[in-house]
Parts: C-alpha cells; structure tokens; sequence
C-alpha cells in the first residue's frame, strides 16, 4: 500500500512537471481587454502624438524595426519589416533588408515601396498633408527603394541616434498605393500589415481587432483578438482591472491603485515597475527678472531636496527616481554618484540650502521674494510635484504663489511668455538623448522651450552629442550638457522622473514593462493563461 | 391655441440664436484651441509651428472670426452642424452614436425619480410631522445632498467589494440584448434618479401640503368623498404642475448634463462628449451641443407649458 502511494505520488510529480512546463508555453486564443484612457483623434501615427493611438491602433501595423519585446530598458532595436540592416562606414548610409512574403490586410504584398512612401510621408510630406515627426528626421537627405526588398536611407551627416528614430512606434508602413491616390485615407482607415486586423471602433467607447490569419510571424498572434475600451477615469480603470473585465492598463496607475489591487486580487494581480520616460520639469522664464540670473536659477535648484522628496512622493504620485537629462538605468544616464555632484543634487539638503540661501544674497534676491509658479490643472502628479516645489523653496526663504491653469489652456498660457516659473512636461516614445535633450536646445531653435533662452554653447553640445557614433564620445558630451543646463546655467530644472506601474491579470503573459508607455503595444508576443 | 402654439415656436429663434452667438463668443475668449490640444499637450519633444499653422488653416481657425460665425451659421441654416475639430467626422454622427444612451438614462432616471417622488411626496404630506414624514424627509434631504457621481463611485465600490463585480463597460443596445444593457444601465438610473426623486418629493410635499389646507379639500372631506378620489381628482392635479416643471427640467438637463456620473460609469453618452469637446477645445462640438442642450430645455418647456393647459383647464393660453 505504501509503495502504492509512492508510486501514485510519482505519478503525480511526473504530471505536473510537463504540465508546469507546458504552463510557460504560450497558450492560444482569448480575447484581451484593456482601459485606453484616452481616445485618439485620427488613426494615422505620423500625424497624431496621443498614446491613445498607440494602445489601441498599433496592432493593426507593423513598423521597420521595433524595439526588442523582451527588453525592459526599452531601447534594444530589433528586427520587424525589416529583418537586417547595415551602416555604411561613414555613417550615412543605413541599408535595410525587408523580409518576403509580408502581407497586407487586404493580401497585396508588402514591399520596399511601402517604406519609402511611408517614411517619405514622414519626412517630406507633400504640402497639407501633417506629419508631427518631420523635425526628427532632419538629417535624412533621402529614401531609396532599389529593389523590391531592400530601402536604403541617405543622411546628411552621420547621427547616432537615427536607428533609434526608426524604432517610433508611431511609424506605421501604410501601403505605397494608397498613399499615392490620397494622402490623407489613413487619417479614417485602417489598413497594415500587423498582427492583427480591424474590426470596428465605435467612438467614444471601443475598438476591436481580430487575429490577423495570415501574419508574417507565423504562430502569432497567441491571442484571438484584442478589445480596447475608452475610459477617461482613472477610477473606472482600476475597477475594470479590479472587478476583472479588463486585464490591464498599458499606461499605468498610482502606487495607491497598485496597493489597492495588490490586497483585493492577491495572486491574481502580477505588478511591473519601471522608470517612466516622462518627466515634470521647471521652467524657468530667463526673460523675467531676476530669473536672468543663473545664480537665482541655481538656488532654485539647490533648495530642492530630491531624494527626500523621492522617498515621500513615491508613495502617493507616479513619480520616483532622482534624473538628470536621461531617464536612470538607461544606456546614457548618468550614474548616481557623478549626478549628485550638480548642483541640486547634492546628497546634504542642509548644505544645499546654505549655497541656495547665498547665491540668492548674492544675486540681491531679498529674504521673503515672492514669485508666481504656474502649474497645470491636472492632478496626477502635477498636484502634489507642484506642493512640493513651493515647500522646497519656501525653506531658503522664497514665498511662492500657484496658479493653476485649466490643461487645454495650459500651453496657450505658457507659449505666451508671461510666466516667472512654470511645470513644463516631457514624455518620450524612447529613451533617447536627441529626443529627450531637444527641450534645452535654444528658444530660436526649439519653440517648446518655455524658458525662453538661447545658448548657442548648449546648441552646439547638441549637435555634437548627435553627431558622435562612438557611445563613449557621446556619454562624456551629454555629461557635458547636463552639466550646463542643470547647473551651470540651470536653464530648467528636472522635478522627478515618474515611475510607471503596471498592475495587470496574473493570466496576461509575453508582455515586458519598458520606460515608454508607447512601446510594446503591437500585441503579438502577448497570450493569456486562461 | 393655434395662435399662441406659433408664437412660442417663434420665439425660440431669437432664444438658440442668443444661445449660439454667446457659445461663439465665450469659446473663443477662453485660451487655448484644437490644435494646441493636439500638438502641444502631448509633452512631445519636437513640436512644429508650421504642421500647427497648417492645421489651423485646415480648420479655418485663421480667419476672421466673422467669417468664422457666418460659416457656421449658414451650416445651421441647413441642419449642417459641420465636423467635429477634433476627430474630422460629421458632427451629427458623433452625436447620433451617443444620443440614445443617454436618452435611454435620462427616460430610466426619471422613470425611477418619478414613480417615486409623487406616492412619496403625497404620503409625506398625508401623514405630516409622523414618523412616515420623517422618514421620506430623512430620505429626500440625503438625496439632495449627495452627488450622484459620489453615489456612482459608491455603488460601484460596493458592488466590487461584495459581489466582486462590475458593470459592463461597453454599451450594448436594449433590443441587442436587454439583460446587457440594464446591467449597465440601471445603477447610473438609480444613482442619478435618486437626487432627482429627492428633488421630486420635496416638490411634491410641499405643493401637496399647501392644496390639503384649500378650502375645496376641506369641503370634499366635509362631503364625506373618499380619500382616495379628493387626492387624485382633486389635490394632485393641483399639485402637480409644480413638480411637472421640476421634472421636465431635469429630464432636459439629464440628457446633456450627466458629465461626471458618465465618466464614473464610463458611458459614451453626450455629457462624455461634452467633456472631450471641451478638454480638446473642439469649438464645433461644443457650439453644437450647446445648441442641442438649449434646443432640449426650450421644447420641454414648450410642451410643459402646453401640458399645463390639459391638466390644468383654468389655464387659457393668449
């Protein structure tokens, strides 16, 4: 009897084994739901910003490359349309082969002409038609499709960033016909090659895709199809996920949201944590007196109290990590140790607010100045990022105003220049120091730069940073330039990076957290367990 | 009747044109437009002035702004509401998909508030200052003061927390399946119908109270008529056209006007809408909306009025 059971037990671990194996393979089928909480206005990604056509529009299209699904850092290229590539010694010429047999939705081949005309689009769109990442791809001179599977692209100068500005998830390949007879048939169409095909979308509430049959990655899709569901309150979002109608939400929830499911679901709720390539950053008027003076801009900075402020606000607002230009624990972040040594974020707050407190005497900033901070309406972390800076400045002595401003009319106010101080905001599709540095370039340059300045020296540390194809000349020119703008001159200053949270169904699998919440939204690697 | 049916009809012209030069107006005196909603409240790193000039031009938003209100107005002319700034589609469209949830919400709230309020608010009076009274005053004062986006929220939390469901979130229409669409339907009818039931009973023990005191009920009662036909053929008609108004005004305003309890229970009715028009800053959407919400109140109005008459036959309408 009791070799029975033993054996019975074997039995039983035997079973299990393969079965806990098999657990890890992805399963097919199911539907995937999520909460997209906002709802984009057209369906063309080279016209539109909103991550509202991310969620729910990118599994329909695929791009020429895409970053790797499984990389957290969210920076890694890896192959999608295209499945090689190579640069040319000089660095400006970039030959990608396409793979065969990819096809559209409506069965007609996906060849090299397709990227040409949709890149052309982005880069030289024809008069009318609106393209918002034209700016990125300054530097390319042309696109070329010499034969049917391969695109080469000429730029003017080498860059080091223009691999990383074709992994835009935005950059749909639309096919080359359409495009010809009307430019603008993708603003209301859907029509791609990705893994998944267009069902419907009823405005103001969902959009569904179905599996696409015929995809080129054969074995994906894993899922039947996806529904995304238009849901502007954050609340009704957490309930979705919570009351389990809807696995997860691709942007991400407050630390109070995650705990709060974390204690209803248990085990049924898997978390993923990233820093988030979204920043709050301070903006700082040098038209206005006496923010002209960089000493008044640094001790503004030195009365911020980072890690502290880390410590707290991570408890209650999506931000966390202290950042200089680039988001931490990515390849051109600096390290902690050499980001503490910049003014602002010095690990002594008390000896920090001593050098603030005297650049302020020195600058003959009277003890009690009161200024105006302007902040966005917008509470998630505007709020308690905005109570947070007035505190800090309060402590050497600054006496602070907020003035909140309705968002839609926000940027009207800011553009306007009639600010001391204001929250300025930044969020990337990648982590990418010519996307994400672009901000500080000079106001003739950039018109998105509210501190209404112009430094030609940072200008040109820009361009040099761009330029430069060796990854360790390019890290010591981004120090360079971080120094200047965050301390040097201290044009803006950076609060905290946010943090993003992603608490999704334990059933959700094949899906990897990465600092954008424009990446990994193409669905095909994804499969749920039940 | 005829007569003064015409005039009324007549005088909502000049009303939904006031209404459409001072939405003009007002939306264009508030910073911000469409394309800044788009282009700059992304937080994106590279923002072109030129792609901004060129969508502002698409739009017409760089002419006069006389021109601007001509064009549009001539679009009205012909029932063209034109397309929405924002999404590029017929504005009708837009408003058709939403229409009939709301409407079904707003038939459903009332539905409720009414079949409540009036036997509440006649027991309240009938039974004045006893424990029944209380009881419905009790119950209507908390109607009043609780939001019914609050009440949403609430409903929603608990049913989470004890059933450890939700409502679906994706509209289905009645006739697609009726189960469906009262699983989602019925708590936003309930949460919303409460204030307004606690509007309606208030209304209606009060009128009802002041009709009890008349000399004609006591009369009726000295008569020895029974209870029942001196409160319906009697008091009640009397009573009612207050809360009539009361009624009809909220049913108005339900169906445009429910922002927040939308947006608690994620429906893509018009009040859903109204908030993205706004927060996108789609001028035409919100010019027509207001239209519409204007156009509601001014009917139901007009067919209170008419109605006043049919209850009421002391009323002679000039």
């Amino acid at each position: 009897m009791r070799q029975f059971r033993r054996l019975l037990a074997l039995a039983a671990i035997a079973g299990l084994v393969p079965f806990t194996a098999q657990s890890q393979q992805p399963r097919l089928g199911g539907e995937l739901v999520f909460p997209v909480p906002s709802e984009p206005p057209s369906y063309d990604g080279h016209r539109e910003e909103t991550f509202g056509l991310i969620h729910p529009i990118a599994p329909f299209y695929n791009t020429l490359l895409r970053v790797d699904p499984n990389d957290k850092g969210g920076t890694k290229p890896y192959p999608s349309l295209a499945e090689s590539w190579t640069v040319s010694p000089d660095g400006k010429a970039y030959v990608f082969k396409l793979r065969k047999g990819v096809k559209f939705h409506d069965g007609s081949e996906m060849t090299s002409e397709d990227v040409k005309a949709s890149y052309e689009k982005i880069i030289f769109p024809a008069p009318g038609v609106g393209s918002t990442r034209k700016g990125q791809y300054a530097d390319v001179e042309a696109v070329r499709a010499p034969d049917r599977y391969e695109v080469q692209f000429r730029l003017k100068h080498a860059s080091g960033s223009f691999i990383a500005s074709l992994l835009s998830p935005y950059n749909f390949i639309y096919k080359a016909d359409i495009l010809a007879k009307d430019p603008h048939w993708y603003e209301k169409n859907i029509m791609g090659t990705g893994p998944f095909t267009f069902v419907e979308h009823v405005k103001g509430s969902h959009v569904v895709g179905r599996k696409n049959p015929n995809y080129w990655d054969k074995g994906k899709p894993y899922l039947d199809g996806f529904r995304a569901i238009f849901m502007r309150d954050s609340a009704a979002q957490v309930a979705a996920v919570r009351g389990e109608r809807a696995h997860i939400q691709f942007r991400g929830f407050t630390p109070k949201d995650r705990d709060n499911l974390k204690a209803a679901l248990g085990d049924k709720i898997t978390v993923q944590e990233s820093p988030w390539d979204c920043i709050l950053m301070v903006a700082i008027n040098h038209k206005q007196k006496p923010f002209d003076d960089p000493r008044v801009r640094r001790a503004l900075s030195l009365a911020l109290d980072r890690y502290e402020g880390s410590k707290a606000l991570s408890q209650i607002a999506i931000v966390k990590e202290v950042a200089g230009v680039q988001v931490p624990g990515t390849p051109f972040a600096t390290p902690p140790g050499e980001l503490g040594k910049l003014a602002g974020y010095w690990r002594d707050p008390e000896k920090s607010r001593a050098e603030s407190r005297r650049l302020l005497k020195e600058a003959g900033v009277p003890a009690g100045f009161s200024f105006t901070f302007m902040n966005r309406g917008i509470p998630m972390p505007y709020e308690p990022l905005g109570v947070w800076l007035i505190d800090q400045w309060r402590k050497v002595g600054l006496n602070v105003t907020q003035r909140v401003i309705e968002p839609a009319a926000y940027y009207s106010s800011l553009r306007k220049g009639e600010h001391q101080v204001a929250m300025d905001f930044q969020c990337g599709y990648i982590v990418e120091p010519d996307l994400d540095m672009y901000k500080f370039t000079s106001t003739s340059r950039n018109p998105a730069n509210y501190g209404f300045y112009e430094d030609p020296v940072l200008d040109d540390l820009y361009d040099k940073q761009s330029a430069a194809t060796n990854v360790e000349d390019r890290k010591k020119i981004i120090r360079q330039f971080e120094k200047r703008v965050l301390d040097e001159q201290a044009h803006y200053l950076m609060t905290l990076q946010w943090h993003r949270i992603i608490p999704h169904s334990s059933k959700l699998h094949g899906w990897t957290i990465t600092p954008s919440h424009y990446l990994n939204n193409t669905l095909d690697t994804v499969w749920l367990s039940q | 009747m005829g007569r003064y049916v015409l005039k009324r009809l007549l005088a909502m012209i000049p009303t939904l044109i006031g209404v459409a030069v001072l939405i003009f107006i007002l939306l264009r005196v508030i910073p911000g437009d469409v394309v800044e909603a788009r282009y700059l409240a992304q937080g994106s790193q590279f923002q072109s002035q030129d792609l901004m000039d060129q969508e502002r031009a698409k739009l017409g938003l760089d002419k006069p702004l006389w021109q601007q209100f001509t064009t549009w107005m001539t679009g009205l002319l012909r029932l063209d509401f034109g397309l929405s700034m924002w999404t590029g589609s017929p504005i009708t469209e837009e408003i058709k998909l939403r229409f009939l949830l709301s409407l079904q919400l707003a038939i459903m709230a009332s539905t409720i508030a009414t079949c409540l309020a009036i036997p509440l608010g006649i027991i309240a009076a009938m039974k004045q200052d006893t424990w029944v009274d209380y009881a419905v005053r009790v119950f209507s004062i908390t109607g009043l003061a609780t939001p019914s986006f609050w009440l949403g929220s609430l409903m929603i939390l608990s049913m989470l927390i004890v059933f450890k469901w939700v409502p679906p979130m994706v509209f289905t229409p009645l006739w697609v399946n009726p189960w469906e669409n009262l699983a989602q339907l019925i708590w936003p009818a309930l949460a919303v119908g409460y204030r307004y039931c606690a509007v309606g009973t208030r209304m209606m023990r009060s009128t009802m109270l002041e009709v009890l005191r008349e000399d004609y009920i006591r009369t009726a009662r000295a008569k020895g008529l029974w209870v029942k036909l001196i409160l319906t053929r009697h008091a009640l008609k009397n009573a009612i056209l207050p809360v009539l108004t009361v009624i009809s005004t909220e049913f108005a305003f339900l169906l445009g006007g429910l922002v927040v309890t939308e947006q608690v229970f994620n429906l893509n009715g018009l009040g859903m809408l109204f908030v993205e028009g706004i927060s996108h800053r789609d001028y035409t959407m919100i010019q027509a909306l207001v239209l519409l919400v204007a156009t509601f109140f001014l009917t139901i109005n007009f067919v209170v009025d008419i109605a006043y008459g049919w209850i009421d036959p002391r009323i002679r309408y000039r």
